[in-house]
């Protein structure tokens, strides 16, 4: 390595550049989060009922087999836009009864397809999910994902 | 070992085994449900499984640290540990915590955001190991010599507690919840573990090759200098689509774009060390596992990282198995690989013999990256077949996945290998033999003895 940089500069360097990138970091991160709040996610009122939805989501942990906006383990469909799919986003009725049913109907018990586990949800568990996922659909994720198969 | 305290490490060592070898076990079943899905799908669901495979990645991995940590201060600073008693009792913290957890999840009583299920008394339990440790570390290196590798280790280390407060931060909003999460996970893996990482290389070659201390430290530091102004922003590769801003794209491609140096420049270090390197160190399967992991991270996290984090491509790719063949490389070379090196390392030493089994513990290092390299090209492939047809053609997620069968049994084959080689680690290092397997050739002698290590 060149000789002018010897080991007390590359230490300077580390943690100068390293507190400045953590400075913009923060500075950004707070822009996020106002960002999100008052933009990305306004479309729609964060009720009691996405809150619920968001503690029962969390509570049958389904990130560890769906994804939600890509995120998630990937054995099972992405769900940040099922409700689209379902063609229910604008339908808060419609969704609670195709999620309950959807719900109801598990496991399949069809050999050689992946089973989703039975939860025993609660009808205000289920209109809650329902009202979650379609709060989270209605967020703007830049055009994500490319189409309605998610 | 010239310190008595260094001991502390074998513990360590011993339940990050335990647990390593609970990661592999379990992620081979759940690689067998992608292949017969009604396999345990009422007792065991996959959710349970997958949480079980990466908590207990997750914790193993910091134990080894931690036990690196334990290992190598004395060393540097000159010291014994300050603390034993703590030391001991912040294990005794995490491994009552990690089984808590465990049986927690084989009753489905669990937290829901990924990789951080861990109940909160759980977690709470590892805010008061990681206090104990980061008090026990920082008052021995206080008192002793201060080096580089001290520094950017403790530095990593005090940070990644740090940032382990946003695991108790759950914002009701989705979109924040995300954003707050890789505060966590993504500032973790991809920028104060690798000042883990660095130091701990950094501290092996030292000792294996013998080069000059100056010389290691300035690459040490240009390293972790690269590693967090890339990693930092870098987060905004995470940013795409989760509701944040657009400028994110941009950012995030750019800054992810130069992730790709500090893995390139670790890799360099490791082989312009060995090649600048004067000492004949007994321990060559400590050398191959440190190259090798510096070799298989920057493949693994530098460029399968590379390969889908420009925005553009990641509009197609996000969230396919391309992110598990990544994730599963990444994990493998930078930081799995990493520890095993300083196992290897450390564990003649800490049981006062030389390193035996070289040979069978070499053998498991091909087995395992052959595993995880055949792994990670399965699952590329299906990931790029799942990108084209669901996310080009807009056909049916599961539709898409029936149609990569192949791909999941052939993965399945790979991680029986993986499960192999690292039961085989196990016996290598841990069986004492009384001899090597297959002597030292004359034109490379390597000497039978470890201890006498000059100038250092």
């Amino acid at each position: 390595m060149a000789e002018m940089l010897t080991k007390s500069r590359a230490r300077n360097i580390f943690y100068g550049g390293s507190l400045f990138f953590v400075v913009v970091f923060i500075a950004l991160a707070v822009h996020s989060h106002y960002h999100i709040v008052n933009t990305s996610t306004a479309g729609a009122p964060l009720t009691e009922a996405v809150a619920h939805g968001k503690s029962v989501w969390e509570r049958h942990s389904c990130i560890n087999c769906h994804t939600l906006h890509g995120e998630g383990a990937y054995f099972a469909p992405e769900l940040g836009n099922v409700m689209t799919r379902w063609g229910v986003q604008d339908d808060p009725e419609g969704a609670f009864e195709v999620l309950d049913a959807w719900i109801e109907a598990q496991p399949s018990g069809i050999e050689g397809r992946r089973q989703m586990p039975h939860f025993e949800l609660t009808e205000e568990d289920k209109r809650g999910l329902a009202e979650f996922l379609r709060w989270a659909d209605q967020t703007n994720l830049q055009g994500w994902p490319p189409n309605d198969a998610g | 070992m010239k310190y008595q305290t260094q001991k502390i490490a074998y513990p360590y060592i011993l339940c990050a085994l335990a647990l390593f070898a609970v990661q592999v076990l379990v992620g081979l079943v759940a690689g067998w449900v992608y292949v017969a899905p009604n396999f345990l799908a009422e007792i065991f669901p996959f959710h349970i499984l997958r949480m079980m495979h990466t908590n207990a990645l997750i914790v193993w991995l910091l134990l080894g640290f931690f036990g690196a940590a334990y290992f190598l201060i004395p060393e540097e600073s000159e010291r014994e540990i300050w603390s034993p008693v703590m030391a001991y009792i912040q294990l005794v913290i995490l491994m009552v915590g990690t089984l808590g957890a465990v049986v927690s999840y084989a009753f489905e009583i669990h937290g829901g955001r990924e990789f951080l299920e861990q109940p909160l008394w759980v977690k709470l339990g590892i805010l008061v190991a990681a206090v104990m440790f980061l008090i026990n570390v920082t008052m021995t290196v206080l008192q002793g010599r201060k080096t580089a590798i001290t520094n950017v280790l403790l530095m990593g280390l005090w940070l990644l507690s740090l940032l382990w407060i946003f695991a108790f931060i759950n914002p009701e909003n989705l979109s924040l919840d995300k954003m707050y999460w890789w505060f966590v996970v993504h500032l973790w893996v991809e920028a104060t573990w690798e000042l883990v990482m660095a130091s701990i290389l950094a501290f092996i070659l030292l000792k294996l090759t013998g080069v000059d201390r100056e010389v290691v430290e300035k690459w040490l530091y240009v390293i972790v200098a690269t590693a967090l102004f890339s990693g930092i922003l870098g987060t905004g590769h995470h940013y795409y689509w989760i509701g944040t801003p657009g400028y994110w794209q941009w950012l995030g491609s750019i800054f992810s774009t130069f992730e790709v140096v500090p893995f390139f420049l670790m890799m360099s270090f490791a082989f312009v060390m060995v090649w600048k390197g004067r000492r004949n160190h007994p321990n060559k399967a400590a050398l191959l596992w440190s190259l090798g992991a510096s070799t298989v991270a920057f493949f693994g996290a530098g460029v399968w990282g590379f390969l889908h984090t420009l925005h553009g491509v990641n509009f197609y790719s996000h969230g396919t198995q391309i992110t598990a063949a990544h994730g599963h490389l990444a994990f493998y070379g930078a930081y799995v690989a990493l520890n095993l090196a300083m196992f290897t390392y450390a564990m003649p030493l800490l049981k006062q013999r030389e390193p035996y089994n070289q040979v069978l513990n070499m053998a498991s290092f091909w087995l395992m990256t052959g595993g995880m390299c055949f792994m990670t090209f399965t699952l590329t492939f299906a990931g790029t077949i799942q990108t084209h047809m669901q996310r080009v053609m807009g056909q049916n997620y599961m539709d898409v996945q029936d149609s990569l069968t192949i791909f999941y049994v052939m993965r399945w084959g790979s991680g029986l290998a993986v499960v192999i080689g690292a039961l085989l680690f196990m016996y290598a290092l841990l069986v004492v033999r009384r001899k090597e397997v297959i002597a030292p050739g004359a034109s490379n002698p390597a000497s039978s003895e470890s201890t006498p290590i000059p100038a250092e």
